[in-house]
C-alpha cells in the first residue's frame, strides 16, 4: 500500500507541516512522532499534548430502544447512564472474545454516541446493525467526526481559553455539548494517557483551525504535539488495553482484567453465555504486568516462561519513559499472575530476566 | 550532522573507520534519525569472530529493535560500554562518541568496496 492509498485524516496538512514522521497505522497515514517520543510522553505527564486522533470511529444509535439495543449489544450498563455520561465497555462476539473495546457517550435517552477503533469501525456497525432487533437506528457516523484529544495536567487551562463550556465541572468520564474555537464540539473528558484531559469531537472541516488555536493555546504551558508513539507508550504505562494486543477476539473480559466492564447482572447481552461458562470453569489465564531485571526490551509477541516452561506471551512492552524501566504486559496462567513471580522473557532466543509486577505502572496522583 | 570523509558506508547504514588493521565501527546520523529515540543496545562480546553482513548488534528504539550488521569482517576487540548506561548518546554523537565496537579487520580490503562519504549522502538523498 502506497501512503496515497492510505486515509488521510482532516489534520494530514498540520502533520505535514509540523514534519511529522508518518507511518502506516491500519490503513491511516497517522503521526507516529513530531519532536520525539520520550519528549511528547514527557510534555503530557508534565504539562500537556495534542494529539490526532481522528482516525478513531463514531456509531450513533437512536430510536426508542437504543439504549436497549447498546445494552444487549456491549458488556457494561448503559441502562446506568446519565444523559452527559460516558463509560468504557466492550463489543464481545457470541463466544465471549472481544470485537472491540468502545466508550459509551449517552447523549439522551434516545441517542448513544459510541467511539471505536479505527481499525474496527467498519466492522464493529456491521456488528451492532446485524445484531439490532430493536426499535433503534445504527449510524455510522465516522465521516461526521474529526477527533483531538488533549491530555495531561495543562489540558484544562489550554482548552478553556478556546472554549466557554465551564470544564472543571465535568467530571471525569462526562461530557459536554458546547463549542469550541465558536464551533459546535463535543467535549468529553476522557482519554488514552494516564492523565486528566479531553478528547474533542468536531466536524472535520473545523478541525484544521481548532488544533492550530489549540496549539497556540498551549504554547505557554509547553504542550507539544504528540504522535502515536508516546500515545503507545503513555496508555501502557496506564496499562490501557489496546485492541489487536492485550484484547482479541480469543481474548476474554476477565482473562484481560477488565471484569469490572461486565455487567453480568444488566440481563441478556451478546457473550454472556460464553462468559458465564467461562466463570464456572474459571479463569485460566490473566493479564500481567512485568518489569525487566536484565537488559533488554520485551515486544509484543514474545514468548514468556515461568520455571523453565513456555508459560504465556508479551502482549505489548517497551520502555516506559516515566519510571525509566523497561516494561510490558503478557498474558501468564491464573496461578502465575501475582505480582512477584519471576519469569523469562524469551529476547530474540534468549531468556531475559523479568519480574511481575502490580498495574498499573503508573497512575496519576488526583488533584 | 556532517558525515567524516574519512569513514566509510553501507547500505545498511553503518560505518567503519579503517586505521591500520583496526576499524571502529557505528551507525550513521541518518539511521539514529530514522530510528528515533534510541533506549537499548546490544552489542557482541569481545572476541567475537564476525564475518562481513553478519549480526554485530542490535539497537532498539522506543518503538522498535533493528539490528545492526557488521559492515568488515573481524573480531571484536572492544565495545562501547558508554552505550550501555546511555544509549541516547547514539542519538547526540552517532559518528564519534557513540561508536559501537572496534574489529580487529580479518579482510581489510573489504573497506575499499564501501561508500565514500560522498555517494552515501547519495544514496540516502534517493533512498
Amino acid at each position: 500500500m502506497t501512503d496515497t492509498e492510505l486515509k488521510r485524516t482532516p489534520l494530514f496538512d498540520a502533520h505535514s507541516a509540523l514534519k511529522a514522521r508518518m507511518v502506516d497505522f491500519g490503513g491511516w497515514n497517522m503521526p507516529v512522532q513530531y519532536s520525539g517520543i520520550i519528549e511528547e510522553h514527557n510534555a503530557v505527564r508534565n504539562a500537556a499534548g495534542l494529539f490526532d486522533v481522528s482516525h478513531m470511529g463514531e456509531i450513533e444509535i437512536r430510536g426508542p430502544e437504543a439504549q436497549r439495543l447498546v445494552d444487549y449489544v456491549s458488556t457494561n450498563n448503559a441502562a446506568k447512564l446519565k444523559a452527559g455520561q460516558a463509560h468504557y465497555s466492550a463489543l464481545l462476539y457470541e463466544h465471549g472474545g472481544f470485537a472491540d473495546d468502545i466508550l459509551v457517550h449517552k447523549i439522551s435517552d434516545a441517542h448513544f454516541f459510541l467511539c471505536v477503533n479505527a481499525s474496527n469501525q467498519e466492522k464493529d456497525f456491521e456488528h451492532i446493525r446485524s445484531l439490532n432487533s430493536f426499535e433503534a437506528e445504527v449510524d455510522f457516523a465516522s465521516e461526521r467526526y474529526a477527533q483531538i484529544a488533549i491530555q495531561g495536567p495543562k489540558a484544562l487551562s489550554i482548552l478553556q481559553k478556546l472554549t466557554e463550556a465551564k470544564l472543571d465541572e465535568i467530571k471525569y468520564y462526562w461530557f459536554a455539548d458546547g463549542s469550541v474555537s465558536g464551533v459546535t464540539a463535543r467535549i468529553a473528558r476522557t482519554g488514552y494517557t494516564g492523565e486528566d484531559g479531553f478528547e474533542v469531537y468536531v466536524a472535520p472541516e473545523n478541525a484544521f483551525r481548532i488544533w492550530n488555536e489549540l496549539l497556540s493555546a498551549g504554547a505557554e504551558f509547553g504542550m507539544k504535539p504528540c504522535g502515536l508513539g508516546a500515545r503507545n507508550t503513555l496508555r501502557l504505562e496506564a496499562k490501557m488495553a489496546l485492541y489487536g494486543h492485550e484484547i482479541t477476539a480469543s481474548i476474554n473480559p476477565f482473562e484481560a482484567d477488565l471484569g469490572w466492564i461486565v455487567k453480568m447482572d444488566k440481563g441478556e447481552f451478546v457473550g454472556r453465555a460464553a462468559l458465564e461458562m467461562a466463570l464456572a470453569n474459571g479463569i485460566t489465564r490473566k493479564l500481567t504486568g512485568f518489569e525487566m531485571k536484565d537488559r533488554g526490551i520485551a515486544r509484543d509477541g514474545y514468548e514468556v516462561w515461568v520455571n523453565g516452561e513456555p508459560a504465556g506471551w508479551v502482549t505489548s512492552g517497551g520502555p516506559s519513559p516515566t519510571l525509566g524501566k523497561n516494561i510490558g504486559l503478557c498474558y501468564l496462567p491464573a496461578e502465575n499472575a501475582a505480582p512477584g513471580v519471576p519469569i523469562q522473557i524469551q529476547i530474540r532466543n534468549a531468556p531475559v530476566e523479568a519480574l511481575t509486577v502490580p498495574t498499573p505502572f503508573y497512575k496519576r496522583e488526583k488533584a | 550532522m556532517s558525515y567524516p570523509e574519512t569513514y566509510k558506508y553501507t547500505k545498511e547504514h553503518e560505518w567503519v573507520n579503517a586505521d591500520g588493521g583496526t576499524g571502529t565501527v557505528g551507525i550513521t546520523d541518518h539511521a539514529q534519525h530514522e530510528l528515533g529515540d534510541i533506549v537499548f543496545v546490544a552489542l557482541p562480546k569481545k572476541g567475537t569472530h564476525l564475518k562481513k553482513g553478519d549480526t554485530l548488534g542490535s539497537v532498539e528504539s522506543v518503538k522498535a529493535v533493528s539490528d545492526i550488521y557488521a559492515p568488515v569482517s573481524g573480531e571484536v576487540i572492544a565495545v562501547n560500554e558508554l552505550l550501555s548506561n546511555s544509549p541516547e548518546k547514539l542519538n547526540q554523537d552517532p559518528h564519534g562518541e557513540a561508536w559501537l565496537a572496534k574489529l580487529k579487520l580479518s579482510a581489510a580490503d573489504e573497506v575499499g568496496g564501501l561508500m565514500s562519504a560522498a555517494d552515501y549522502q547519495q544514496y540516502i538523498g534517493a533512498e
